[in-house]
This record gives C-alpha cells, structure tokens and sequence, in this order.
C-alpha cells in the first residue's frame, strides 16, 4: 500500500493539524511515512502545502512525483487546483467551498467550483457549517479530514484515535468536539458519493 | 529504542542531544531555526543544562561554539547558508586551530531559495576549509550521521560542517534514537601554540591540516554512509546526499537496475570512486545544489562520460525533484496536468494588524515631498514591504546593509537617505554599520521597525528588545535625533511629521518604530487564555 497526499491551504490555515493526525495513525500502524512541510516565507498568507507520503514499503522521496498524488485534501477551493499537476488519473480532490479571499485577484466563486468539478473526482465539502454543527469553527480541519478519510488509506477507527492522542493535551472537551467534526465529515462524504 | 516522527531538522537536534552536547549556539534562519527551537523545548535538553538561547549573530554563535570546545566540552552551531557568510571569518580559522570537544557545524541550504535571497552550496566552505562534510539523504540517516559527526570531529580534531537542504530540514518521518552519551567534562584546552593563530604557529598548523587531508580521505572510504548500490549496464549514478532520494525514488518505482554510488561523507572516497567511475560509459552526477563535484569529475578539459547539471541533464539551478530524476534517467512518464488558468498566484503578505504596515504607510506618504523615493530595505518580514501595495522598500541584500548602503549612498549624495532595517537585523550586523554613519556623519535617517521579536522565522527573542534607545545613544547618534513613534492608524498624521522632520536633518538620525509583532502577541493572548 501506499498513499501519496497533497494537503493545501493558505499559510496560517492550519493544514499541519491535519498532517500530524495522519503521522500519528501511520506511525501507529507501523507504516513508513515522510511529511513535507513549508516553513518561512510563504506561511505569511501565502499558498502553502504538505506532501504527506505513507507506505508499507520504503519511502525515497520527501516530495510527491507530478502525476502520483492519490488525494488532494485541500481546505480552501483555489488552492485545491494549484496543485493539479500531482494528481494522478485516478486521483481525487476533496475540498472545502469556502474561499479564503486575502488577494485582489481572486476567482469568481462559481466558476472556481465548476472548475474544481471539471479538473477531477471531487467532493467539494461545506466545512464551515460541518464545523459549526460539531461546535467549534476550530474544527474546520478536522472535518476535512473527516470528509476525506475514506481516501486516506488508513481506517477511519485509527484516525480517530489518533484525534484523540493529538488533542489529548487540551482536554476531553476538544477532543469531543473534534471527533464530532470528523465523524460529521465522514459522514458528509459517505452521503454525496 | 523509542521512535518518534521527527523533522530532519529535529532529528538533528535529538541526535546532539544524544550525542551529549554542552549547548547549541544559534541565529535564527529558514531552514536551521527548528534545530535549536527543539532543543530549546526539549526536557532531555533542560535537565542536563544545555544552553541553547539565541546569539546576536552566526558569528558570535560561531566562536561561542568554538569556545565550549576549547574548554572540552560537545557544541553545536547552527545557520542557514548565509549565516556562513557571516560566520565565514571564525569557520575558516577553526579549521586552522582545530577543535578540543567536539564542535558540528549544521548549515541548512536552501535550493530554490524558498526564503532565501541565494542557494549557495555550503559544501564549497567545507572543501574550502578543508574540513570533513556530511551530508545525510533521509531523516533515520540524518540522526545517525549527527551523532557520527560530534566522534568524526573529535576523531580528526577538526570541526565537522553538516549539510542538509531546506527539503530533508522541513520534512518528516520516523526515527529511532541510539543509547544517549554522557557530555564530556570541563578540560579546557592547554596547547597554546594550537589557539594562537600567530604567524609561526597558523604556518604549522595548516601544514598539520594538509597532513590530515589523506586521513580524511580514508575515513570517507570506510564510511557506512557512502557506499554502492549493485546494478547493470553501462550507466550509472553517482548521488550526493538527498539526491539519492530522488535517484532511487525513481529506480524503485520503475524497477530500473542501475548501479548507484551513494556519497554522504566528504572529502571523496578516491579509491572507491575511481574504482566506480571505470566500470561505467555514462554517468549521471545528482547534487542537491552547485554542480560542485560535477565539475571536479568533469574537468577543466572536459569528460564525455559525466552528465548532471553543466550538461543539461539535470537543471543548471533550483531543487532536485523525482520528475527531474525520471528524465535524467531517461524514463518517459505522462505530460501532468497543468495548473487551470483561473488559479491566481498567492504571494506571501504582511498579516492583517502588522506593524510594519501602518510604518509603510507612513513613509510613503512622507516621501511625497521628495522627488527620490527610493528607501534601502533589510531582510525580515518587512522585506515584503518591497510588494504592493506598498513598494516602499527599494533594495534587500543582506543582513544590516540597509544602514551602510543608506550611508554609501548619502556619501554619494543621496537625499534623504532612508532605510528600514528590523529589530533583530539591527543587532545582527546593523550596529556597526550605524557607528560607521555616525563617525563619517553621514546624513541618514535608520528606521529600526521594533517588533519585539525575529518574527520572519517565527517569532524568536531579539537580542536587543527594550534597549534600541541605548544602544543608538551609545553608538553617538545624537539623543535629539533618536526619536520613537507607535505605528498605529491613529499616530498617522504624527509618525509622518516625525519622519519628515528626520528625513530634513542633515546628520544620523534613528527612528524607533515600536509595536509587537501580531503573531506573538496572539500567541500570548492564547496561552493566557488556555490558562
């Protein structure tokens, strides 16, 4: 098995969360993984991203071949394109619709979506309002990553325990709210597909 | 033992923390910070009193470092490719003197410039130095060869210089730590001919360095972490580093069966190289950086049979990639998709409520009145001032020539001559340059844009917060002329007066912009409320 995801966002957005609860899952089933990250610069409001890489077998390169991404989890809409040229045939794109708009130029919404529809097999998820339902807009997130998880290639049940070992140190009430928002996520997914 | 997922830059942390380092000596600097912020974090590090806060510079980080080993003990010197520069002075001369405790030198390159204004390749100092270079491929590696380095340079009695790119720095995987050793006990070293760098002892010295190089070479032979990987036909590769990721990456996933030279310790195992480089018609030199080996091999008189970057095999410049190994190694993949016009590009931004915005507006609207506009800039996040829509900042090239370029350029004739420098640029390399001004009164005014932090890297403490006032007035910059502003939408009208009034003064004026940077002021105000 092995599983090669770009997870996308805007410097300051949080994707790290996500990528970190992916380790953890992979490392607790004693897969291989390698996780880039972007520091410095570009995470002043700049578009940023993650090549998260988990296996059953070795893993040589910190950076995701063009054309071998199996997912794009990405938690703004533009930003899931910008990385298209790593998806593969098969690949998917799950994103959130909600525009994260810090520049001038930004894309008719509309449009965007139809594009995103059009680039990929994509699942375009309302995070906002999934997050709000969980109680928290903090678990944005994580209900992206709920939205994903059937793409991942780690079960679902070991994703949530490593919610709550990443979430242990804040305490039972976010770690309840968290797995509220992936649950919601999951579901999300499971229903639209 | 216990495995964690590290960064490559946390790997190296723990590993000098197992390997029983006194103290981690440091600036700030994309991709090297996140080495000593792990120690500085780390309990390990806290209950065996390894001191690890930030120096004013590389330099000072440099010859701290070099003074714990004088006196017996483990250090560990960390920058970014630049920082070397900086450093360069006291790096070359401690391969002249040698060490006494183990003394590692990690220098983070930045191919591509991520976040650099160069992609410098620091393995050129390590050849220059004459001293051993390590250069790890993956992050298990990068732990081994840490803890390699500290007994290698204790070994030679040379400082080790330790190379990782900014993408083995940012990334993460699994690694298994090693039994931890003691840190060594105070010895302070008693050779003086071998610390004073006198004529009579630097000749001897050096000629003993020359002496070492053969020695080296052979500890590059018997290394574990160069080697060959078997394979067929005529081609091959020999891979530096991380490049050998990338080789293999693509090997394995095409199943091609071609030998690979693996080299992660320098200087260059000859026999085993030779011995490599005649069994081959073709081969492919993969460095992470400048073609520095490449054209060693390649010769000044040309060599056929070596292909990488001078060639065109392989990109003159930027990051190594798998894409770019899958066509160097001639397979054919299909076209990717391309970006999708409608993708705007975004850019890296100052943050909403950030200070050095409200500062550039009111240069901006100062500089009205005067037909040159141009205002010399420094390296940090105002950098980004240089951007719309502000574009107040006219040059960024290193660290605190704001200052002395302002100076140059008032010398020249220059009115006014402005420049904006930070708070943590100002300590680095900007106060020397201000005595420069002040002695030779050249008329310019030097903006420091306080934050209260080195906020580009992510908000470490600046050597000089709370005393910018003191230390102008100690350089001699006259006390009526140090003059502090709050920039704040609401001061507008007052910062522009003040700025204004400076820009006309015929002499070395500062203005201290003071404000905390948004980002560790948010921190604060969430720890406080988490509690």
């Amino acid at each position: 098995m092995q599983k090669n995801i770009i997870i996308a966002g805007v410097g300051g957005q949080g994707i790290l969360t996500i990528a970190s609860i992916v380790d953890l899952a992979a490392m607790n089933l004693g897969l291989h993984v390698k996780q880039a990250e972007v520091h410095g610069m570009s995470q002043r409001g700049g578009a940023v991203e993650s090549h998260l890489r988990i296996s059953t077998e070795e893993i040589y390169s910190d950076l995701i071949p063009l054309g071998k991404a199996d997912l794009i989890l990405s938690i703004e809409p533009m930003e899931s394109l910008r990385y298209l040229p790593f998806l593969s045939t098969e690949g998917v794109i799950v994103t959130s619709t909600e525009p994260y708009e810090n520049i001038d130029n930004y894309p008719d919404e509309k449009e965007l979506l139809n594009n995103i529809r059009e680039s990929a097999a994509s699942l375009l998820v309302e995070a906002k309002s999934i997050a709000r339902e969980a109680g928290s807009p903090k678990t944005y997130n994580v209900a992206m990553l709920g939205a994903a998880a059937p793409h991942i290639g780690i079960d679902a049940e070991e994703l949530e325990k490593a919610i709550r070992m990443f979430f242990a140190r804040k305490g039972e009430a976010i770690v309840t709210t968290n797995l509220k928002a992936f649950r919601l996520g999951k579901d999300k997914s499971i229903e639209t597909r | 033992m216990n495995k964690q997922l590290l960064l490559g830059a946390e790997a190296i942390a723990q590993a000098a923390l197992d390997a029983g380092i006194s103290g981690v000596y440091a600036y700030p600097g994309t991709p090297s910070t996140e080495i000593t912020e792990y120690i500085q974090k780390s309990p390990q590090a806290k209950g065996s009193n390894v001191r690890s806060a930030w120096a004013t510079n590389e330099k000072t980080a440099y010859e701290a470092a070099l003074g714990m080993s004088y006196a017996g003990k483990r250090s560990l010197v960390c920058m970014k490719h630049v920082g070397l520069n900086v450093a360069a002075d006291a790096f070359m001369n401690s391969s002249i003197t040698g060490i006494h405790g183990g003394l590692v030198l990690v220098v983070a390159d930045d191919p591509s410039m991520h976040s650099s204004q160069n992609e410098q390749d620091s393995r050129v100092y390590g050849k220059f130095a004459m001293i051993p270079v390590l250069e790890p491929a993956n992050q298990q590696e990068t732990y081994r060869i840490t803890r390699h380095a500290f007994d290698l340079s204790e070994q030679t009695g040379l400082p080790v210089l330790l190379r990782i790119p900014t993408r083995l720095s940012h990334s993460r995987a699994v690694v298994t730590r090693s039994e931890p050793r003691e840190q060594n006990r105070l010895t302070p070293s008693e050779e003086k001919g071998k610390w004073i760098l006198l004529p009579a002892n630097a000749r001897r010295n050096y000629q003993q360095l020359l002496q070492k190089q053969q020695t080296l070479v052979s500890l590059s032979e018997s290394s574990p972490y160069n080697g060959v990987t078997e394979g067929e036909g005529k081609r091959a590769v020999i891979a530096f580093g991380i490049g050998y990721n990338y080789t293999m990456e693509v090997i394995s996933t095409y199943r091609l069966n071609m030998p690979v030279l693996k080299i992660s310790q320098y200087p260059l195992p000859e026999k085993t190289l030779n011995e490599f480089a005649d069994k081959y018609e073709e081969i492919l030199i993969v460095e992470e950086g400048y073609p520095v080996y490449e054209e060693l091999m390649r010769g000044y008189f040309g060599n056929d049979k070596i292909q990488g970057r001078l060639n065109g095999a392989l990109p003159r410049t930027g990051e190594l990639s798998p894409n770019l190994l899958e066509k160097a190694l001639g397979v054919t993949t299909k076209e990717p998709n391309n970006i999708p016009p409608i993708v705007a590009p975004r850019p890296p931004m100052l943050c909403q409520g950030c200070s050095h915005r409200d500062l550039f507006d009111a240069i901006n609207l100062a500089m009205e009145a005067y037909p040159q506009k141009q205002v010399f800039g420094d390296i940090g996040c105002y950098t980004l001032g240089a951007l719309p829509p502000y574009s107040t900042i006219s040059t960024c090239v290193d660290m605190g020539a704001s200052i002395t370029m302002a100076k140059g350029a008032a010398d020249a004739g220059m009115k006014p001559a402005v420049c904006v420098i930070g708070d943590s640029t100002f300590t680095h390399s900007g106060m020397t340059g201000l005595l420069d001004a002040v002695n030779d009164q050249s008329p310019i005014t030097v903006i420091i844009s306080d934050n209260d932090t080195t906020a580009m890297t992510g908000g470490q403490d600046s050597a000089g917060t709370g005393r910018f006032f003191d230390l102008c007035k100690g350089i001699g910059v006259e006390e009526d002329h140090i003059r502090l502003m709050v920039p704040l939408k609401k001061n507008l009208d007052e910062n522009v007066e003040i700025l204004k009034e400076e820009f006309d003064y015929n002499g070395v004026s500062v203005i201290i912009s003071q404000r905390e940077c948004v980002q560790t002021l948010g921190k604060k105000i969430c720890k406080k409320t988490s509690l």
